[in-house]
């Protein structure tokens, strides 16, 4: 029988949890509550004597400074009603295994197989609310039903039935009996094909499905299959494989597929794979342009792309994105995004250190009033569970977050962007072998590490190559575990510097089919038996093993006659470490099910057997409303709208949840200026502690140019992450960059009758990755696409604004050179370096408006480049006192940020700005809000003016005004009459009101 | 001849140990290990042949059953193999040599719910104070003024004059007595070493975010009345060089940061005492 331990805060310790519950009730849901209380839950499934369970209750799960607890008697009182939250069976429960753990310390003696510890909360609810009012805190704010249950009593029934009942939230076996391997007959009409692939959540298209058709008529596959005893349909665990492995997020359909594009004037061009024809082609120029000046390592091949960093090291970075699962449920999306994205530079190479997150979210306004379709969670949701989720992910595993932003646009609704970055440290050889190369020998065992196996996370690859839709599947969804993922890395980082294994490599989408069939691909075949997988819970079949994304999971090849050292070590760290088979150079992608033969898969037909699709694109130009002219004496209330802007706001309340100085290497942090609070343009990290030499990370977003032409989108994207770079000291001749793609469904189908567009939008934006990477020397090094983003449930279609992510990473040669943004004494002159020019489309300032506009802002990057190389000189000389990109806002807000940072106010003249274009649009408009690109506020010392206008000549700049010893930023119009006066506590105070209570 | 060694002790969620161990290198020690809890309870690695044990900062077992508790179950069940013997008593035995212990965040928690702190009659394994969830009820990543207790037994906070200034990375800070008797002890054994203070360390602080937690007393360090165990929440290992100032590119700063005098003194004591 199973026991409830309660766990309570005593009566007069302050409750904090359900203070902030009681916040959010407020805020959000507007319902008003007089009192929220919170009991911790465990229910315990174990033989346990009433001394142990005693024991457990009052030692590790009770603090007994403030806390009380009890076995089988409910704690509560005092309240109206009661909500209990507890997880849905099979959902991971961090709590739940570490109150197990504590309870296998206490007694010296292991739970037996099917015992547990569950946990759970209930809140105590004071005040008159209604029943359907609780019913909608619980759901709205407490739970997520698509992982967690609960139940809700009135105090008089609670009294009345003593409580909760007990209850063990265990995976039922029964319900999932072991189904033998199926055969699925392909045999049938095409629509029969469909169905069997829409059904099974496969997202094969027809094509895809004749194709599979075809390969098992072939009379050679046919012989093959009947020596192992198969007959001639495919298994499902086959199916599911390929289903796996030809999946969009796995196989990159869009971006390898032959695109037939027509631009504007009806010029016709063939393009065979965007990412061969555009992304790998800047790498490889870019290589060849640097010759032996080439500091890539390692590109687009391994999990991660891999730099130089110095002569021990090496510099590993990856960004992700976790988009669909984080729409289901934020908090367990967001959080597996973070712990996954760390184990694509830990695979890399024989693995790294970890030693940053970025993390970049798009959101819908999180105070949206307007009606949504059922099945989407309100922005505001997923914006708290997403943050959380990272928060937890961070935070937990050690690693600081580093650099990100939050980007606001209404058709994020739709589906939020979540992108998570990870950089690592890889010794430049580990055991004589360059850290960044790995290898397999035919032979090698194929080991799993880490996590279990359970149903979590079934489908995740295949359901985001599809829309969001109502009938996701909630098995998509799972929730990471970050100190299980920690303990792994510790044993893992010391194995490889022991040389215990030879290639090591990522569980994350497609799971073990992913994982060993990519590694199966380095030697030409595997054997692997599914039923020596370590599970979860009993009554996974076969194919569920197969394609389980459950976490926490690394895949090696250990040689044979390390594999006992190894096991030994795994085993003293407490991981879990399986052999389920050996790699062989067969030629087949060969899976048992204990001695049964369950896929036989061509390694060929697997990874080659697929044709590329074939994509229209025409591109015609949009041509939106412009915004009339305007003309003012004072644009001092644009200013304070503009800074409260939800693009432009202060994030500190959420930033200041993730811990950006862990490992004791942050150099310029997140805030900075007078009072901490000043936003940085790009993080400065030292990796090695008794070096000066640091790591500079940046990043670029702006989707809604994609509006006017996805072209200069993603142009100003990788202009804006670099300005960001050379902001703070960033060396531009050792610099790599990443793109990160989130698309909407570009394939013309029935649901995506515009697909040619926004195809069309997507060539351009490659188009423009090619035109500016290759002249200032950026190779890509590492990227990812996400390529279905759009809601759609039969009405209502939501597709969010093509958009791509891209960051830079490189190298600051001495970290005491870096600068920030903040203004630094009175006197010191202002510097705007760039042109100003007629750009408003597609601005911050206009879309407060409600308009988009058409005049997009250009890059000139050759000049861009020029303007970056002599400014990281001027910076190395410490002539530059501050620097501030310009972006959303334009010129004023940059003033305003540098001003109220610094805790100085500033004079400056917009007659004296430089302005590039027709003089009939040089306006005090135009010249305050233009976000025209390739621009920065740059603060100079007066005794050091004559050198940085040396260092700067022929790059463009103007002196626009001073640093003063005032508290107001006052700008003069084309006029010379002040057009624009704040206070620094006034403008400062517009920033930070929008997101302060988030 | 005789070397200063310096423990710090990693695994099952700890997070600053590679910033501790450069610390205790900075600040004079002969040597830092950074030592896997594995390759502890294994008997790879002794407690007894260091001077410091450092309990660093992170998120021991995902602060699953509230900070650091799991982990004080595990010390003091787990038994170091070939020796019959629990790990809690090589603790003890530390302890008792007259070592030095330094619990920073995680670790100051850990050392809490141990016992270890404050350790009013001598004894290292009754709880009676504790830290919780923060009055946010959120993490929060801000630096805070510390004001010094001059009088304070602590050996590790000696010479300091008016106070420092350093990060607190917490969601679970606000320190707690079980009884008013123990806060009234703590107070006039002068062992609530550190006190959250606005800028220039003149009196303690209990408003957010001067006080990030709400603490009682605004208390954010502890020793016990030895002087030689020592806990505190914010980050010492945080900032032991001026360039992991939030200001240092608008401020003077001296080269060395303000945490690095706790491992200095901690090395110096170990060099004059227990060696």
């Amino acid at each position: 029988m199973a026991n409830r331990i309660e766990v309570a805060l005593k009566d007069d310790v302050r409750d904090s949890r359900g203070e902030r519950i009681k916040r959010e009730i407020e805020h959000f849901l507007h319902l008003v509550v007089n009192g929220v209380r919170t009991i911790d839950i465990y229910t315990v499934d174990a033989q346990l004597s009433r001394e142990e369970l005693e024991a457990a209750a009052s030692g590790p799960f009770c603090d007994p400074v403030i806390q009380n607890w009890s076995i089988d008697l409910p704690l509560a009182s005092g309240f109206d009603w009661a909500v209990e939250v507890g997880f849905r069976p099979g959902v991971t429960d961090n709590v739940g295994r570490t109150a197990r753990e504590a309870v296998e310390y206490l007694t010296s003696r292991p739970f037996a197989a099917g015992e547990g510890v569950y946990a759970g909360v209930q809140y105590l609810f004071s005040g008159a609310l209604s029943s359907e009012q609780v019913e909608k805190i619980a759901t709205g704010l407490l739970c997520n039903t698509l992982i967690q249950r609960y139940s809700v009593m009135p105090a008089a029934d609670f009294m009345a039935k003593r409580g909760f009942p007990t209850s063990v939230p265990k995976v039922d076996v029964g319900a999932y009996s072991n189904t033998p391997v199926r055969e699925i007959d392909f045999e049938v009409p095409d629509e029969e094909l469909l169905r069997i692939s829409r059904e099974g959540v496969l997202a094969l298209t027809l094509e895809e499905m004749k194709i599979i058709q075809a390969h098992y008529r072939d009379p050679q596959v046919v012989a093959g299959r009947a020596a192992q005893g198969l007959g001639g349909k495919p298994t499902d665990v086959e199916l599911e494989c390929l289903a796996q492995t030809w999946s969009e997020h796995c196989k990159h359909k869009i971006f390898s597929g032959t695109v037939q594009y027509e631009d504007e004037n009806g010029t016709k061009q063939e393009i065979k794979s965007l990412f061969k024809s555009y992304i790998q082609r800047v790498t490889k120029e870019v290589r060849q342009n640097m010759g032996d000046q080439d500091f890539c390592l390692s590109v687009f091949k391994d999990n991660a792309g891999v730099i130089t960093f110095d002569d021990n090291n090496s510099l590993v970075f990856k960004v992700e994105t976790h988009n669909s699962p984080s729409a289901l449920d934020p908090y367990g999306g967001a959080l597996t995004g973070i712990v996954g994205v760390n184990r694509d530079p830990f695979g890399t190479g024989q693995g790294a250190r970890l030693i940053f997150n970025t993390d970049v979210f798009c959101f819908a306004d999180p105070f949206y009033d307007k009606p949504l379709p059922s099945r989407l969670l309100h922005p505001r949701r997923i914006f708290e569970g997403v943050v959380e989720g990272v928060e937890h992910g961070g935070n937990k595993s050690g690693i600081p977050t580093v650099n990100g932003s939050l980007v606001f646009d209404e058709r994020f609704a739709g589906k939020p962007l979540v992108f998570c970055g990870t950089a690592g440290m890889m010794p430049t050889k580990v055991n004589g072998i360059p850290g960044h190369e790995k290898s397999i020998n035919p032979g090698d065992l194929i080991v799993m590490s880490g996590g279990r196996i359970g149903k979590d996370g079934i489908h995740g690859a295949t359901f985001s190559s599809e829309e969001l839709n109502e009938n996701s599947p909630v098995t998509a969804v799972q929730i990471g575990d970050p100190i299980t993922q920690k303990r792994m890395f510790d044993f893992l980082i010391r194995a490889r510097d022991k040389g215990l294994y030879r290639f090591i490599t990522d569980n994350g989408a497609g799971g073990l089919s992913s994982s060993i069939g990519e590694m199966a691909g380095e030697c030409n075949g595997c054997r692997m038996d599914l039923a020596k997988a370590p599970l979860k819970y009993p009554g996974l079949d076969p194919w569920e093993i197969l394609i389980s994304e459950a976490q926490e999971r690394m895949s090696l090849a250990v040689p044979p006659e390390k594999i006992d050292a190894f096991m030994e070590m795994a085993k003293r760290f407490g991981v879990e470490a399986t052999v389920l088979g050996e790699f062989t150079d067969s030629g087949i992608f060969h899976i048992q099910y204990g001695e049964k033969t369950v896929a036989w898969l061509p390694m060929a037909f697997m990874h080659e057997g697929l044709p590329p699709m074939q994509i229209p694109a025409r591109w015609q130009p949009p041509l939106n409303l412009e915004a009339p002219a305007q003309h003012k004496e004072d644009w001092t209330a644009d200013l304070l709208s503009l800074l409260g802007q939800l693009n432009i706001c202060s994030k500190e309340s959420v930033v200041r949840r993730y811990d950006h100085e862990v490992q004791g290497g942050s150099v310029v942090k997140p805030f900075t200026g007078v009072a901490n609070d000043g936003p940085s343009d790009a993080a400065v990290v030292r990796p090695v502690l008794d070096s000066f030499k640091g790591v500079v990370v940046s990043h670029g977003i702006c989707p809604r140019y994609s509006d006017i032409d996805a072209y200069w989108m993603a142009a100003n994207a990788l202009d804006e992450a670099l300005r960001n770079y050379v902001a703070v000291g960033g060396n531009p001749e050792h610099w790599a960059g990443l793109d990160n793609f989130c698309w909407c469904d570009p394939v013309l189908s029935e649901k995506t009758p515009d697909g040619p567009y926004k195809m069309a939008q997507l060539v351009r934006a490659n188009q423009a990755l090619l035109d500016l990477c290759v002249p200032i020397n950026l190779p890509l090094i590492s990227g990812k696409d996400s390529m279905k983003n759009d809601f759609y449930d039969g009405t209502t279609k939501i597709s969010i604004p093509p958009t791509l992510l891209f960051s830079v990473i490189g190298t600051i040669p001495d970290i005491r050179n870096a600068v920030t943004m903040d203004f630094k004494r009175p006197g010191d002159i202002i510097c705007l370096l760039g042109d100003t020019k007629d750009e408003l489309g597609g601005s911050e300032y206009l879309a407060m408006q409600g308009y988009t506009g058409n005049k997009v802002p250009k890059v000139d990057i050759t000049s861009a480049l020029k303007r970056y190389k002599a400014l990281h000189q001027a910076i190395m000389h410490g002539l530059v006192a501050s620097c501030h990109d310009l972006s959303d806002g334009g010129l004023a807000v940059a003033l305003a940020e540098s001003a109220f940072s610094g805790g100085f106010g500033c004079r400056a003249e917009l007659a004296n700005v430089h302005f590039d274009g027709d003089q009939r649009y040089r306006t005090d408009e135009t010249l305050l809000f233009s976000e025209s690109a390739s621009r920065l506020l740059v603060t100079v010392h007066p005794a050091q003016w004559s050198a940085f206008e040396e260092a700067m000549n022929g790059t463009g700049f103007s002196q626009i005004g001073q640093v003063t010893d005032s508290t107001t930023v006052t700008i003069a119009g084309l006029e010379g009459k002040t057009i624009l006066q704040g206070s620094l506590e006034q403008l400062k105070e517009a920033w930070q009101r929008t997101l302060r209570e988030l | 001849m005789a070397t200063t060694r310096a423990l710090v002790i990693t695994g099952n969620g700890t997070n600053c140990e590679t910033e501790a161990a450069h610390a205790c290198r900075l600040g004079g020690f002969d040597e830092a290990v950074i030592a896997h809890i594995a390759e502890i309870l294994s008997g790879e690695i002794r407690l007894d042949d260091f001077q410091f044990l450092n309990l660093t900062g992170g998120f021991l077992d995902g602060d699953d059953l509230g900070s650091a508790k799991a982990q004080a179950n595990r010390l003091k069940n787990a038994v170091v193999e070939g020796t019959g013997e629990k790990l809690v008593d090589q603790f003890t035995r530390f302890v008792n040599a007259g070592k030095l212990v330094l619990g920073v965040c995680n670790g100051f928690q850990l050392m809490v719910k141990m016992g270890m702190l404050p350790a009013l009659d001598g004894n290292n394994l009754q709880q009676t104070v504790t830290l919780c969830h923060n009055d946010s009820g959120r993490f929060q990543d801000r630096w805070c003024y510390l004001k010094v207790d001059a009088a304070s037994p602590c050996i590790f906070t000696k010479g300091i004059e008016k106070g420092i200034y350093l990060p607190v990375r917490h969601g679970e800070g606000k320190f707690l007595t079980d009884t008013l008797q123990t806060l009234e002890r703590i107070e006039t054994g002068h062992l609530a070493t550190l006190k959250y203070s606005a800028a220039g360390y003149d009196s303690p602080a209990m408003e957010f975010p001067a006080n990030p937690n709400g603490s009682t007393n605004a208390i954010a360090g502890l020793c016990d009345p030895t002087g030689r165990l020592f806990g505190l929440m914010p980050h010492p290992e945080a900032f032991v060089h001026y360039t992991q100032h939030p200001r240092w590119t608008r401020e003077q700063l001296p080269e060395a940061g303000d945490g690095l005098i706790l491992y200095k003194n901690a090395a110096e004591y170990a060099r004059k005492n227990l060696l």
